[in-house]
């Protein structure tokens, strides 16, 4: 089938102006210079016949179906590599090319098994489309000759499978793997006839590098790597253009359908934040969509002891509507709150905080970008005026030195990562500030020119250092910092940036990193051209994530790499909608557009719209009504999509506070961890079940669309227009276009956002006003949000929380490429294959001194509790520093992190918990005990007869 | 007959001594900085006036290839790399070069090095070539010990390094650009053109590459003069060539002669005669395995070079004669070339990967006679579809000795086949 999404020109667009017109077959065409002569017949209307060449890799020339003829030119050249030129006049269907391209065609198929009525790609062939477009009628060679046909499948990945008696060694898949991924997994191996795709050293695709992205199995032509899905189900009958609903990379992906059912997801060439490309999670792990753990009816309990009860819809909701009434009759209006999902639309997040404005009448609203991103919100806002990263992903095509500060971009944000390499691979230069040796530190054709391996929670001494050298060396950009920022507090940061404790001698030996290194990367920084910081959680997650935030913001604002292509300060938001959830006004201090709710013009404008008076006052946070719940006045909570036990930091009390609540209320597609403590739990909608927007973590708003109907009949916003109006609030919207129409009408920076323009542009970047009525890619070209950048000062107060003879070590945490925060979704697909179990990674050094082999069961404790798993020894390590990822439940990393927090925004610091590691052989009684309430309280009552 | 005071490669049969005294006794390293200071364009022009053309096969005009490379440097550095993979079958011509002469392209590489304003050049040395790399490493040695290149290029104040690099045995890493893939570490695989080496070759930077002969030969030319060396030939076709003479002839050997020189000359005076006398030729190969063979009555007047070998469909490529008596099996000779063929391709382009199979195996059943007439006509076709029809010129390589064969010598073919026949129905009636 021909995809209608995807349009293949044979070969990339050129960018420039120059333009240059030719004819292709008596049809004039122009193109801009340097397209190829295969992409120009595309544009004019004439499909040249190809199969090595599709517009998502550079040209190859090795198939030689492409062949055209040139006026004026000797022999037969291929259009795909041939460029363009003025006055040309090719010619695609002549005799002579006919006869030569049914020549190899025939060498094609008299190594090709003769299938195709029972072949999973009937339908979807390329090669089978070019033995019909060049009339192949006999094969005059015979099918007896040497061949390929015995070759045994590899089906190791539990995803796609690799046929190799249907490959025509095109090396579209070795040339995705490399231009495309980055990984070099694949490659052609062998020569001549025996030339033969290789995953790794000759192994299976499972046991090579190979990172399942799939741009390998979209790039082949024939069904040589093919999705197991297609080849279970048929070929797709229909498609549905859609965002995942994994990371903040905010991939656009078309659903592929046959009815109801999704046989593959692709990801979509036009796609601005992922052009054409996907990762593994995206790509493939959708099933848990359909999981046989989907709760798709509503269920109600009087206590977390009872077995849940399924009831219908109108119960939950007037069920839910009178305990929450109740609680705020007898405890109080602000005895209830709610907090929203980051995996939910903008639209859904949106009517969340309505409902707990306008109808519980209190602010106690906040979402899970507490425990990530807060502190880039607050940062950013302080020193530039916004609280979101400055650039598009497509920027970093123009840098020259990337600084990658705790993040992990390969694993956490595989698509952007593909992209950052690709440049990196051109040649940018690379800095990397990580306690851990991650993938980018040295990978195929990247290595970090400077690894500064610092101690978990010192990145502000780094930070300071690298401003320090930059300061004292006179490589500040004074021009800049003249023109565009608040010459005061610049004065004033300047004489505290040159204090001698700043320096990087001075800071050596708290960070660990040798005062030379930091001198090198700070030159390389302020001297190397565009140099544009990337940074995760590494950065945010500190007791000083604010102070770090700031930090960076100086750091640009100082060299002038801000306002323009190729710099900035960007954030790698963790999940698909944390950028919009913030944006929707999910903080209990500020509406959407991040205005606060003290402010009396705005509350007007709010009130106007919604009819109601609402509170000035600013709600609780959720550590505040954790802490509330335990002191008895904040006794029900509404939970959309967050699944705090797992998330939050310190279980015990997490679980605490939330059993000492009356009525907590869990929508989610599964019984979580939360849920075991709920009292109702509403199901919830995939994102293949409703409409909706995400907005990615480069502020780019894009469509969600429905491709199937909602397993539980409702979508999520459906659910709280009726809890809200069971609560006498009552709210009417027929699609979620109508709340974006009223994001839009009350909020500044979305007023030009709506269905339509989306349709119209595939997404939209954000602000979209008047003043940008297509969105704005890069921010703060030619001034500041807030007029003139304000430098902070970022003075380094190390953490409470600190290593000593009974914890030595220091716990941070991090993420896998195929799991996805909690795990909910991923967990529930065949990516455990890849990773079934958080593991401890421990430098061999710390291993060896405590008795602990690769593989040991160790238990890890800390001053607030203990969980066992099992240990990785590993070199990306440094000694007296060990680490997990928090995916699976049964390992519970939060039961051991700490509450300390981040002094401005209150983010938990998950990446400095003290511990001990001590091998051990059975589960922790946390652990034990957990396992058994979990079964417990997942146990739903069999329905009544 | 060349006379011996005009051949350039005086220690080709290894006589004397390889090393840099015996070089500087043959005259090579003589005042090497005089050269240089006549200036990059004199040489460029001298080389371009002797009318050498490139001993690699192709024969284009070494000078002008030279000044392909940009005058000007725009910050990347410029290469000059030396195809030193000799693997054309029937051609040892380089090999003899490297083991008894290397520093006439030791020197060779300076002075073309310093014409094209770069300062290193790579020579990539065949893989089987163990002897000869390490000969050609000791002569390279000796001469930085000499101060003949390093930093101040035998005082001439230009710095010039060379690297020799060993290759892994691959015949199409003989292709250029295929050998600059390989160069860079990476699979050796022929590049696109455009961009051209002398564009964006080694490391993306401007690159010429030429033949062991070619570079060898151009301090001699320069010395002795262009026109001395126009002196040898026809117009077009000048200089002086190392002919390598094998097959069916009574003293196999390499030797260097005046171009244009008729084959039977050539033959007869340097080879000691076709095995059996003339009349026992049946044809040959005259430039390595890649061109097509010629019968004897081609053979009987045919001049040896770039011209005169094209007008009859053929070419000097190598300049590496093989000679074939009546008693070749010339279907089984060319049924093998096909296998090689088969065996060296490197699988990009599928004309090639899979043509190539495809002529393989129809040449092994014409080589029993177990095929049908019309598959002649189906393998003439099958070559006329590969040849010119890929990224390189393997592909052409491949065609050229199975279209050589059919065109002079298609009764052969049909004989065999109906002699199968017969035997075979002789067979089916006997028994």
């Amino acid at each position: 089938m021909a995809a209608p999404f995807d349009m293949d020109f044979g070969t990339p667009a050129v960018p420039g102006a120059d333009t240059v017109t030719l004819e292709v077959d008596g049809i004039k065409v122009t193109v801009p210079a340097g397209t190829s002569v295969m992409r120009a017949s595309s544009l004019a209307g004439v499909r040249v016949p190809k199969l090595c060449a599709t517009d998502t890799l550079e040209p190859f020339g090795s198939c030689r179906l492409c062949l055209v003829e040139i006026e004026g030119r000797k022999g037969t050249p291929a259009s795909c590599t041939t460029p363009v030129e003025p006055g040309m006049k090719v010619a695609t269907q002549t005799d002579r090319l006919a006869r030569l391209r049914r020549g190899v065609m025939e060498l094609y198929i008299s190594d090709h098994p003769l299938d195709c009525l029972t072949c999973a790609a009937n339908g979807d062939c390329e090669l089978q489309d070019m033995a019909g477009a060049v009339g192949l009628r006999e094969v005059r060679y015979g099918f007896e000759g040497e061949n390929h046909l015995k070759a045994s499948i590899d089906e190791s990945n539990p995803y796609f499978t690799f046929d190799p008696s249907k490959c025509i060694v095109c090396s579209r898949c070795v040339r995705a793997c490399e231009e495309q991924q980055g990984t070099f997994a694949l490659t052609i191996d062998g020569r001549g006839f025996a030339s033969h795709v290789s995953a790794g050293m000759n192994e299976d695709f499972l046991a090579s590098e190979c990172v399942s992205c799939g741009a390998c199995v979209k790039a082949c032509p024939t069904a040589t790597l093919m999705e197991k899905s297609v080849i279970q189900m048929g070929q797709p009958e229909r498609q549905v253009l859609t965002t995942c609903a994994y990371c903040g990379v905010g991939c656009a992906f078309v659903a592929e359908l046959q009815g109801d059912k999704v046989v593959r997801m692709t990801p979509h060439k036009d796609g601005k934040a992922n052009h054409g490309h996907s990762c593994v999670k995206g790509r493939f792990a959708w099933g848990y969509a359909t999981h046989k753990d989907r709760i798709t009816s509503p269920m109600i309990r009087a206590s977390i002891q009872d077995p849940w009860r399924e009831v219908s819809w109108d119960e939950a909701i007037a069920h839910t509507a009178s305990e929450f009434r109740r609680i705020q009759s007898k405890y109080g209006k602000s005895a209830i709150g709610g907090i929203t999902s980051s995996r939910c639309t903008n639209e859904e997040t949106f009517l969340v905080q309505k409902m707990i404005r306008a109808a519980f009448g209190n602010n106690n609203v906040d979402t899970c970008a507490r425990v990530c991103h807060s502190p880039t919100g607050y940062g950013l806002k302080t020193t530039f005026g916004t609280s979101a990263g400055t650039q598009n992903f497509d920027s970093v095509q123009n840098a020259d030195v990337i600084l990658v500060i705790g993040a992990n971009p390969t694993d956490a944000h595989p698509v952007f990562a593909s992209q950052m390499k690709r440049r990196l691979r051109e040649g940018a230069r690379l800095i990397v500030i990580d306690p851990r040796r991650i993938d980018l530190v040295r990978m195929p054709h990247v290595e970090a020119q400077h690894h500064l391996q610092l101690l978990p929670g010192t990145n502000v001494a780094i930070i300071n250092a690298i401003s320090h050298v930059i300061a004292a060396e006179g490589l500040t950009d004074q021009a800049f910092i003249n023109e565009r920022c608040d010459a005061a507090e610049f004065a004033r940061w300047r004489e505290f940036i040159l204090r001698p404790e700043n320096a990087p001698e001075a800071v050596a030996a708290t960070t660990g990193v040798p005062a030379e290194e930091i001198r090198a990367a700070a030159r390389l920084y302020a001297t190397g051209g565009n140099a544009a910081i990337y940074y995760g959680l590494g950065v945010t997650e500190h007791s000083q994530g604010t102070t770090m935030v700031m930090g960076m913001a100086n750091l640009a604002m100082a060299t002038g790499n801000l306002g323009r292509p190729g710099v900035g300060v960007n954030p790698l938001r963790g999940q698909n909608n944390v950028q919009g959830a913030c944006d929707m006004g999910s903080f209990p201090h500020e509406f959407s557009g991040y205005r606060h709710v003290s402010d009396g013009a705005t509350r007007a404008l709010f009130e106007a719209a919604w009819g109601v008076p609402l509170d000035a006052e600013p709600g609780l946070r959720i550590p505040n009504m954790f802490d509330a719940a335990l002191e008895g006045s904040y006794m029900g909570i509404y939970v959309q999509g967050e699944d705090i036990v797992q998330s939050d930091p310190n279980t015990h009390h997490v679980t605490a506070a939330l059993s000492a609540m009356e009525c907590v209320v869990v929508q989610d597609l599964f019984l979580n961890e939360t849920a075991s403590y709920a009292h109702v739990f509403l199901p919830g909608a995939s994102f293949l079940e409703k409409d909706g927007t995400f907005t990615n973590a480069e502020r780019r708003i894009s469509r969600v669309r429905r491709a199937t109907r909602p397993l539980a009949g409702m979508a999520d916003w459906e659910v709280t227009m009726a809890l809200s109006t069971a609560l006498g609030y009552p709210m009417h919207y027929a699609h979620p276009s109508e709340i974006m129409d009223e994001i839009a009408r009350l909020t500044p920076t979305f007023t030009g956002v709506s269905y339509d323009l989306l349709d119209r542009e595939g997404s939209v970047q954000w602000p979209c006003n008047d003043a940008a009525p297509e969105g704005t890619p890069v921010m703060h070209i030619g001034g500041f949000a807030r007029g003139k950048g304000r430098f902070m000062i970022t003075e380094y107060v190390p953490t409470h929380e600190r290593t000593g003879p009974r914890f030595p070590l220091i716990l941070t945490t991090g993420r896998i490429l195929t799991q996805y925060n909690v795990g909910a979704q991923s967990r529930r697909t065949q990516n455990n294959v890849w990773h079934a179990e958080d593991v401890l990674e421990i430098h061999p050094f710390d291993a060896e001194n405590r008795g602990i082999r690769d593989g040991d069961k160790v238990s890890v404790m800390s001053r607030t509790g203990e969980t066992v798993l099992s240990a990785q020894v590993s070199e990306r390590m440094q000694p007296g520093v060990v680490y997990t990822t928090f995916h699976h439940p049964e390992s519970a990393a939060n039961v051991i992190t700490t509450e300390y927090s981040d002094w401005a925004t209150n983010c938990p610091e998950y990446k400095v918990t003290a511990v001990e590691v001590r091998p051990s052989n059975a589960w922790s009684q946390w652990q034990a005990e957990a396992e058994e309430f979990r079964k417990k309280s997942h146990t739903i009552a069999p329905a009544a007869e | 007959m060349l006379q011996d005071k005009d051949r350039i490669f005086t220690n080709l049969y290894g006589f004397d001594d390889w090393g840099l005294d015996g070089a500087r006794r043959r005259g090579d390293w003589d005042n090497t900085k005089a050269l240089l200071e006549k200036g990059r364009d004199w040489i460029v022009d001298e080389v371009k006036a002797s009318g050498l053309r490139g001993r690699g096969g192709a024969g284009f005009s070494t000078g002008l290839k030279w000044s392909f490379m940009p005058k000007v440097n725009d910050g990347r550095p410029h290469y000059l790399v030396v195809n030193a993979d000799e693997s054309e079958p029937g051609t040892c011509k380089d090999r003899e070069i490297l083991r008894n002469d290397p520093h006439k392209l030791v020197e060779g590489c300076l002075i073309a090095g310093f014409a094209m304003g770069a300062h290193a050049a790579y020579i990539y040395v065949r893989g089987e070539f163990i002897f000869e790399r390490k000969r050609l490493q000791a002569a390279v040695d000796q001469a930085y010990a000499a101060g003949l290149l390093g930093d101040n290029a035998c005082g001439s104040g230009w710095k010039f390094d060379v690297y020799v690099h060993h290759g892994a045995g691959a015949y199409i890493c003989g292709e250029e650009t295929a050998l600059l893939e390989s160069l860079e570490g990476k699979k050796g695989q022929p590049r696109l053109k455009p961009p051209f080496p002398a564009n964006m070759g080694l490391y993306g930077c401007p690159t010429t590459v030429n033949n062991v002969e070619s570079i060898a030969v151009a301090p001699t030319i320069l010395r002795r003069g262009a026109s001395w060396f126009m002196g040898f030939g026809r117009p077009n076709n000048s200089g002086t060539k190392i002919y390598c003479i094998s097959g069916h002839v009574n003293t196999p050997c390499n030797v260097e002669e005046s171009m244009s020189i008729p084959l039977r000359e050539l033959i007869e005076k340097h080879a000691g005669g076709v095995r059996g006398g003339w009349d026992n030729l049946l044809a040959v190969i005259p430039g390595g395995a890649s061109v097509p063979m010629i019968p004897k009555s081609i053979c009987d007047t045919v001049l040896m070079d770039f011209d005169a070998l094209k007008e009859v469909r053929s070419g000097l490529g190598t300049a590496a004669v093989i000679v074939m008596d009546k008693s070749t099996d010339l279907i089984r000779a060319i049924a093998r070339l096909s296998a090689f063929y088969k065996h060296e391709s490197c699988g990009q382009c599928t004309p090639c990967r899979e043509g190539t199979g495809w002529m393989w195996r129809v040449m092994e059943r014409l080589v029993t006679g177990d095929a049908e007439v019309s598959e002649i006509d189906m393998l003439l076709d099958v070559s006329t579809r590969i040849e010119g029809h890929t990224i390189c010129a393997l592909g052409d390589a491949a065609a050229w000795p199975v279209q050589g064969l059919i065109r002079h010598f298609r009764p052969v073919l049909e004989e065999r086949i109906l002699n199968h026949r017969v035997k075979r129905t002789g067979k089916i009636a006997a028994e």
